[in-house]
């Protein structure tokens, strides 16, 4: 598969992995750090290049709910935005997944709460993992930490978002939205055509008509369907946790991060080894699910863990919860749109885990 | 919801002047005794069947009464999120341009909560059809005040009567979306009497027309009537509904497209 390399944003590199990856239609809004996916869109013309439909919505609540729509009729539908938009989505966020659709959804996370800053931030963890929206129900969560990534991973969304019928969301900050690198694109994948069985298409003559519906009105078969859920969520689990692992392997202290963070953590796992440091790095690439038992393995071979994200600490917690108490966890975080430098974060694995 | 009748115990064939629409369901309407959503539902669903849609044919349910709409049509349908249905309604017609897409809203999930989506949708001029089923209160929830409650009438939270100055104006959505220039036919109808049946078959019968011909957004209230929320039997209600809805929201056509 011949792949064509290309400098682009972030943000650009998403639009037009989309394009490539035969999306159906886009809905979104601006906000700053990500409205260069809906610009790059338009400027593209995709509905000249592949009849994908892009439209800007009045809100971010409207966008949401077309994609809600839009997936139900089977489609490739996205959206994105940035952490006040996507705090506006969760209620649709949470119909979808009631609903059993598949959808991408993009978050450019900026630094909260409340309007906060239009600087990178990775604040949105718990929101994006934890559900978000009303109910029990969760997204996959993907975290790319490059450009590259930005761009496989709508591919992938999109693959994933169908294989379970669920929402995956692309949980990536101002930082690679933002920044450019080099990126190979895949070529040009043809939009399918398929009708699934499950999407409303126009009731076929002699079959049974379709609904998509969050709604059960009877406990009994509600608790049915959450049970249903879970049972994917468990599946996931087991199938879909993605990781990569730096140095782990005589690693006596563990750096746990994501996005952003993690590149700058791969920076600090060097300088700490040229110090004499036997410091390693698990990036998650998956947020849900988490790679607990990974972690808990790491548990009986180092001495102790940090986590690096910036926010005031939310991944920390399903680290903690991953290893039981096994080692200490610690968690080192800047906020606000603040980027820690790799010397911050071995000045404090020194501080808080290998001194304290 | 999921009982059936059996039509043919219960009816003898040689009197059947009426047949029910095949396009509606043999579920029993979830509706109250002498409410207009039934006959709504029944006119939509024959249109359908005379328009040979039911294959082609995708309805938008709201939050509401309306919200179990896809038990009684016998057609694929999406339930949206309250007040989002032309949001939905949005992403459904473009990416399926070919079928027929209307929504069915009623006045909470309309001109409250989703005043921002149907406006928009009708700006844009989406080229779906609307159906706005008024009857000036929240039905399911229990009777409370809706953005169409007339002024001085009541409901559980205007148990004094609607005060504008303190509540606020009803909003006359049909007036508003008809000076939007997406919109292409707007008129507002009512189900209470043959006669009123008739007419609103008819607009029905033009929105699926226009939309076929990708004229734009068209938009059909229907003024209707609430016995369980106006606590009233269901003839007092109708009466209640002309002598009290219809001089507030008069019935006819508001915008037609230029012959």
């Amino acid at each position: 598969m011949k792949r064509e390399l290309r400098l682009m944003k972030g943000n650009e590199a998403i639009a037009e992995a989309a394009i490539r990856a035969g999306c159906d239609g886009y809905f979104g809004y601006p906000i700053t750090p990500q409205s260069e996916i809906l610009e790059y869109l338009m400027e593209e013309k995709p509905h000249e290049r592949t009849g994908m439909v892009v439209l800007q919505a009045e809100s971010e609540v409207a966008a949401i709910n077309m994609v809600y729509g839009g997936a139900g009729c089977g489609k490739k539908v996205m959206t994105s935005s940035s952490s006040p938009g996507i705090s506006l989505k969760q209620e649709g966020l949470s119909y979808i997944a009631g609903a059993e659709l598949p959808c991408l959804v993009v978050n450019i996370v900026r630094g909260g709460p409340g309007l906060g800053t239009i600087q990178p931030a990775q604040s949105d963890y718990f929101q994006a993992v934890k559900g978000g929206g009303h109910g029990d129900y969760k997204l996959l969560v993907l975290a790319p930490a490059s450009v590259q990534e930005m761009a496989d991973f709508v591919e992938l969304g999109f693959e994933l978002a169908f294989k379970y019928r669920n929402p995956v969301m692309i949980l990536s900050d101002g930082i690679i939205g933002q920044m450019m690198e080099k990126v190979y694109l895949n070529p040009q994948k043809e939009r399918s055509s398929e009708n699934l069985e499950w999407a409303t298409t126009g009731k076929p003559a002699g079959s049974e008509r379709t609904i998509i519906t969050s709604l059960e009105l009877d406990s009994a078969k509600q608790e049915v369907f959450n049970q249903k859920l879970i049972d994917k969520y468990r599946e996931m689990e087991r199938s879909e946790v993605r990781v990569e692992e730096f140095q782990t392997e005589d690693a006596d202290y563990l750096l746990v991060s994501y996005g952003s963070s993690a590149r700058i953590c791969q920076r600090a796992v060097d300088l700490a080894r040229a110090e004499g440091l036997k410091v390693g790095l698990i990036r998650l690439i998956t947020l849900f699910p988490f790679p607990k038992k990974r972690l808990e393995e790491l548990a009986g071979s180092v001495k102790g863990m940090m986590a690096v994200e910036m926010s005031a600490g939310q991944m920390v917690e399903d680290v903690m919860l991953s290893v039981c108490g096994k080692v200490p966890v610690v968690h080192f975080g800047r906020m606000g749109g603040i980027i820690p430098t790799p010397e911050e974060v071995i000045e404090n694995l020194k501080t808080k885990i290998i001194g304290g | 919801m999921s009982e059936s009748f059996d039509k043919k115990s219960m009816i003898d064939e040689a009197n059947l002047a009426y047949k029910k629409s095949e396009v509606m369901t043999e579920n029993v309407l979830s509706y109250c005794p002498g409410c207009g959503h039934g006959t709504a539902h029944r006119l939509i669903a024959e249109v359908i069947e005379e328009g040979d849609l039911q294959d082609k044919t995708i309805g938008v349910c709201p939050v509401g009464c309306s919200v179990l709409m896809y038990n009684s049509l016998d057609i694929d349908m999406q339930q949206a999120a309250h007040g989002r249905a032309p949001a939905v309604a949005t992403a459904v017609k473009r990416l399926m341009p070919e079928k027929f897409v209307f929504t069915y809203q009623g006045d909470g999930d309309l001109a409250a909560i989703g005043t921002a989506e149907t406006l928009h949708a009708c700006n844009r001029g989406e080229n779906f059809l609307i159906v706005f089923i008024n009857n000036a209160i929240y039905g399911m929830t229990g009777g409370q005040m809706a953005p169409t409650t007339l002024p001085g009438m009541r409901s559980s939270t205007s148990p004094h009567g609607r005060d504008t100055i303190l509540m606020g104006n009803p909003l006359k959505m049909t007036e508003l979306v008809a000076k939007l220039p997406g919109t292409y036919f707007v008129t507002r109808q009512s189900v209470h009497t043959p006669a009123a049946v008739r007419k609103t078959k008819k607009a029905l019968r033009k929105a699926v027309e226009y939309q076929q011909q990708s004229k734009g957004t068209c938009f059909i209230e229907i003024v209707s009537n609430c016995p369980s929320g106006w606590k009233m039997t269901a003839l007092q209600s109708n009466e209640w509904m002309e002598e009290n809805m219809f001089p507030f929201y008069p019935l006819g056509d508001i915008k037609v497209p230029e012959e």
